[in-house]
This record gives structure tokens, C-alpha cells and sequence, in this order.
């Protein structure tokens, strides 16, 4: 797993593809700060990390769109299944390797809490609950980018593809909405990831959102490597 | 050390590889031959655990690849048709990246010193694998197949793409390995199989066709056996060909025989086939020393390896067309041998030349300048 790791987030500054994320992360989340926080005279970022969620939903299939698809493009991946690591290693390297990425990006949000702290008071709990959520917000994303990755061999179909879901559970609001059966409004609300994310902004900390989060992340880590396995069967 | 057990692979409906069993000792060199789409690289894939097969058995080293594949895994070397090689790594984090991958416990500076002094990439370790040539790239992934020293190695085309020195060089490294690893390796280069190998294993649409070393092979395939003789007669003069041809076709085995091209005054070459089993050398040198004539060369013609391979991928209806065409290119050497030669002798070959009018032509030819010589 480990060799994986170290691989893939070189590859990641290698390619342009960790700068094109850190820059276009710290453009739009210094733009929300300035505008939300800044501009308003406040301490308060729930603003700022209500409107992240929109960024990293455009830019999470950017980080995983190539880290399964190019390897069976390239057929390295002849390479990593006949050495002696397991699928789960291998999926687990290349997630966390993202994932890492991706922290990097967010911990600008805590650069954020500091510059505010000179001149106000910042109400760390209610900050760090929020880097929390856009953890575990981008480690259910990046799980389902990972998948999609899986799915296909060419890395612009994978980062569409993979654009279109998180899209679509941004809109699972407004989908259920159109429901009048109550269960099925009920179970689609359950299973929205903006609302989820907007309590933590709020300053509810919900362990259930946790808990949904980190399922999320684990559920389709293991359809990754069920894909993984079902190709060498088929 | 390997151990391949009735292995099948079903793709959909068909059939890639159907029912195959071999066994690969220690220190044997095992060629993998077969035409493209025989199923070769469906077995290597198999037998490297890349992808399963739909039953069967592959033991590496008495474990079971799907059973305990990071075991059986840890004992193989594996280079892929296409080398699995990133190109946005340099050499050096590529082989350290496979280093890593493997689990490998050798010492990793010198060991991987002495990989890259093994394949000769030690001069572009420092350089990025997309800016190498095929050949580099072809030698950094054998290089990535040696990494830990495993005891089995599986080479799919190993010398594609290398020039002619790097493939000589190749090919003693592998015959040096060969000597200490069990080498699995397939190649389409016939006479670098029969070069590298010490065993050969011919794939043909699934299954396997052949399976021994090239002579076994030969011997096999060989339902006649067909031999050259150069003869010279006691009177130096053409006339001794109908003695010679008659005297011959008396021995019992004989398939038939022909006479061939003058090759020095009075001296033929004569083409002749027995039967299957039948050793008939000794009864022409007797015959020969009972008349007085000189055998001035008796050569079998075997098959080679080329010819067996033809013979097993196109099946028989192949195998005649190329007699056929050796027939033509030695039709009218036959002709004018069959002209002199009395009606009863003329065999079915010579019928055959009749219905083919280009032969004939060639033939009148032929005869017109021996006649000019004559």
C-alpha cells in the first residue's frame, strides 16, 4: 500500500494535475473567505465552508478521474495485480494518495482561521468541526471518483462521469422535493450530502452524518475492489 | 515449480484456452509458441494471477495462485507483452516503486545496481521512461521482472523491439537465468525459441498442439521420412540412374524415390521417402557397395521448427500447399529425371506436373539445355 501511495502523489505533482487543484481550490475558497467573511466583518466561515461544497464537487473528479482508468489504459495495471500486494492495498493506496491531496487543498481553510484570529475571536471548535466535514465530505467523494475510475479507461469519461453522480447528490434536495410519497422524500432526504454537510457549517456536529459519511467512503471502496476482482474473473 | 493443471478459460463462449497441463522444473527454459490469438498471453496472464481462469489449477512452487496469490505471486517475475511501465517515473523510482511493491528484503542499492548492470539500462536510470526508445523500455521491464530474484520468471515476448545485439545479449542472459530460475517464455521468433529453450510448448487455438524439445517435436510431426542421396554410378555416365532408381525401389520400406538434379557428371541427387519407422540407410549403402556405386552424401531432411509450426497452426491443408510449392520449384529438375527415365518409373508426381502446363514449359526448357550441354 505503501508503495502505492508514495506513486501516486508523485505522480499527482509529476502531472499538473496537484497544482491545478491547489490553485483553483485556493482561488475560489480565498474568494468565499474574502467575500463571506472578510467583506462582512465577521469571524464567522460557515459561509465560506456552505459554499466549498459546490468547489469540491467540480473538482474531486479531477483528483481521482485518472487513478485507476490510466493504469488499465497504460496497462500498468498488469504491473501492480501480478506483484504481491492485495486489491485492497491497492485501492487504499490510491485513495489515501488522493485523499492527502485533497487535505493539503482544505488546510488552507485553517490558514483562513488563523488570519482571522488577529483580529477577532474564531470559534476553533466550530472551525474544526468544519475542516472535519469537508474531510469526510471529500472522503466519501473521492471513494465514489475512485469507483467511477474503475469503471472505464479513459480518464475524460471517468472525471464526466464521476462529475455527473456528485452532481446529482447535490440535487437529491431538490429531487426528493418532486416526491409527495413520504417515504421515499424521507429516504432520499436521508441520503443527502449537502444537508448533511449544511448542519456541520451550522454548527450541528451529528455523529450520524459521521458515521453516513465513512460508510459512504467504505461502501465504494469495496465496490472498487469488487470491480478489481470481477474483471479478473470475467 | 510451475504446475499448470487442466487450465480453462472461457471468454463469453469462447474458448480461449481449453484444458492445458504442463509442468515446469527448475532450471528449465520453457518456449511458449503459438500464432496470434492462440491463447499464449491468456495463459502467461493465467499463470501471474492477472486474471483467473474459469477452471484449473496454476501452482507456482506448490501454492496455488488463486488460493494464496500474494504467496504464489511473491515467487514470480512477470513481463508483460506491453511493459507495465509508467512513463512519467524515471528508471530509478520506477525500479524503486517496484522494489517497494514487491516487499522486496534484498539490499536495495546494490541489488538494483545489479539488475540495471544485468539489463544495460545503468547509462538512462536517471532519464524519464516516456523519453525512452522501445528497446529501453522493453529492458526496464525485465529489469522490473528480476526485481527480488523470484524463482519463476514469465517473459511474454521478451526481445520485442531490441536490435539485434540487445537481442543476442538478451538471450544469453536469459539462458544464464534459466540456468538458476524456471523461465517461462513465449516468443513469434521461431529460431530464438529454438535458441533459449530447452522445452517447447505449442498453443493452437486453445490447446496445446505439441509439447518437447524441437526434435521430439520434429520426430513426432514426421510421418514419412525423407531423405537426400547423393549417388555416383560405376559407369559415370546418366544411364546409371535407371540402374540406381530401380535397384533401390527394391527395397522393402521404399515409398518412393526420384531422381533429382545432375549435381557433377554422372552423379544425382535422389530424393527418397519410406516409410514411417523404417531406417533404410544401411540398406542403400549396402546396395551401393554391391554395385560398385559411391554414396557421396545421404542427408535426412527434417523438419524445422518453421515447418512445425506451420504444419501445426495451418493444419495438414497448409502442410500440402507448401510441399506443393517445393514440388514447384523442383518440378523441372524432376521433369527432366522422369524424361529419361523409363514409363514404369514415372510416378505420381510426374502426372501431377502434366496438369500443370507452366511446369511443363519449364521442363522443355530445362531438358533443351541439358540437351545443349549433352
Amino acid at each position: 500500500m505503501g508503495a502505492i501511495f508514495r506513486r501516486e502523489l508523485g505522480s499527482f505533482f509529476k502531472s499538473s494535475i496537484a497544482y491545478i487543484f491547489l490553485a483553483v481550490f485556493f482561488l475560489f475558497s480565498g474568494y468565499f473567505f474574502c467575500a463571506g467573511t472578510l467583506y462582512s466583518s465577521t469571524s464567522d466561515m460557515s459561509s465560506m465552508f456552505g459554499a466549498l461544497f459546490l468547489v469540491i464537487l467540480f473538482l474531486i473528479p479531477i483528483l481521482t478521474m485518472k487513478l485507476l482508468s490510466e493504469e488499465k489504459k497504460q496497462k500498468t495495471d498488469q504491473g501492480i495485480l501480478t506483484a504481491p500486494v492485495g486489491l485492497w492495498s491497492i485501492v487504499l493506496g490510491k485513495y489515501l494518495a488522493a485523499l492527502t491531496l485533497y487535505i493539503i487543498g482544505i488546510s488552507i481553510t485553517l490558514v483562513y482561521a488563523l488570519i482571522l484570529s488577529y483580529f477577532g475571536t474564531v470559534v476553533w471548535s466550530s472551525v474544526l468541526a468544519n475542516y472535519l466535514a469537508l474531510i469526510l465530505l471529500g472522503s466519501a467523494f473521492i471513494s465514489i471518483g475512485v469507483f467511477i475510475s474503475s469503471l472505464t479507461e479513459n480518464q475524460m469519461s471517468s472525471a464526466i462521469v464521476s462529475f455527473v453522480a456528485l452532481m446529482l447528490l447535490y440535487m437529491i434536495d431538490s429531487i426528493a422535493n418532486l416526491f409527495s410519497v413520504h417515504i421515499i422524500k424521507n429516504i432520499l432526504v436521508s441520503l443527502s450530502f449537502y444537508t448533511r454537510y449544511l448542519e456541520f457549517t451550522s454548527g450541528i456536529f451529528n455523529l450520524s452524518s459521521v458515521v453516513f459519511y465513512i460508510s459512504v467512503a467504505f461502501l465504494f471502496n469495496f465496490f472498487t475492489v469488487r470491480v478489481l476482482e470481477k474483471k479478473r474473473w470475467s | 515449480m510451475v504446475e499448470v493443471k487442466n487450465l480453462t478459460k472461457h471468454y463469453g463462449d469462447k474458448k480461449a484456452v481449453d484444458n492445458i497441463s504442463f509442468k515446469v522444473e527448475k532450471g528449465e527454459i520453457l518456449g511458449f509458441l503459438g500464432p496470434n490469438g492462440a491463447g499464449k498471453s491468456t495463459t502467461m496472464n493465467m499463470l501471474t494471477g492477472y486474471i483467473s481462469s474459469t477452471s484449473g489449477q496454476v501452482l507456482i512452487n506448490g501454492t496455488d495462485i488463486l488460493e494464496e496469490p500474494n504467496k504464489a505471486k511473491a515467487n514470480i517475475g512477470y513481463l508483460p507483452e506491453i511493459p507495465p511501465l509508467y512513463v512519467d517515473m524515471t528508471v530509478m523510482e520506477y525500479l524503486n516503486f517496484m522494489f517497494d511493491l514487491k516487499k522486496c528484503k534484498l539490499p536495495r542499492k546494490s541489488h538494483l545496481k545489479d539488475i540495471c548492470g544485468l539489463c544495460k539500462i545503468t547509462d538512462v536510470s536517471e532519464r524519464i521512461i516516456k523519453n525512452l526508445s522501445k528497446g529501453y523500455r522493453q529492458r526496464v521491464g525485465l529489469a522490473q521482472a528480476l526485481i527480488g530474484n523470484p524463482p519463476v520468471l514469465i517473459l511474454d515476448e521478451p526481445t520485442v523491439g531490441l536490435d539485434p545485439q540487445q537481442i543476442i545479449e538478451i538471450r544469453t542472459l536469459i539462458k544464464k537465468l534459466g540456468k538458476s530460475h524456471t523461465v517461462i517464455l513465449s516468443s513469434h521468433i521461431l529460431p530464438e525459441i529454438q535458441a533459449v529453450c530447452d522445452r517447447i510448448v505449442i498453443i493452437n487455438k486453445g490447446v496445446i498442439a505439441a509439447d518437447g524439445t524441437a526434435e521430439e517435436i520434429a520426430k513426432n510431426l514426421t510421418n514419412e521420412h525423407k531423405m537426400v542421396a547423393r549417388i555416383e554410378g560405376s559407369s559415370k555416365t546418366a544411364e546409371d540412374k535407371t540402374d540406381i532408381i530401380n535397384a533401390i525401389k527394391n527395397i522393402s520400406g521404399i515409398k518412393y524415390i526420384r531422381a533429382d538434379m545432375e549435381r557433377e557428371k554422372g552423379v544425382f541427387d535422389y530424393d527418397i521417402e519410406a516409410e514411417q519407422g523404417m531406417d533404410i540407410r544401411r540398406d542403400i549403402n549396402k546396395i551401393c557397395f554391391e554395385h560398385g556405386w559411391n554414396i557421396l552424401m545421404l542427408q535426412l531432411s527434417d523438419l524445422t521448427l518453421e515447418d512445425i509450426f506451420l504444419k501445426i497452426t495451418m493444419g495438414e491443408g497448409h502442410s500440402e500447399n507448401s510441399s506443393d510449392n517445393n514440388e514447384k520449384s523442383s518440378a523441372p529438375t524432376t521433369n527432366t529425371a522422369t524424361e529419361t527415365a523409363t514409363p514404369d518409373k514415372t510416378d505420381e508426381k510426374v502426372s501431377d506436373n502434366t496438369a500443370k502446363p507452366e511446369k511443363i514449359k519449364d521442363s522443355k526448357k530445362n531438358s533443351k539445355n541439358n540437351g545443349g550441354k549433352k
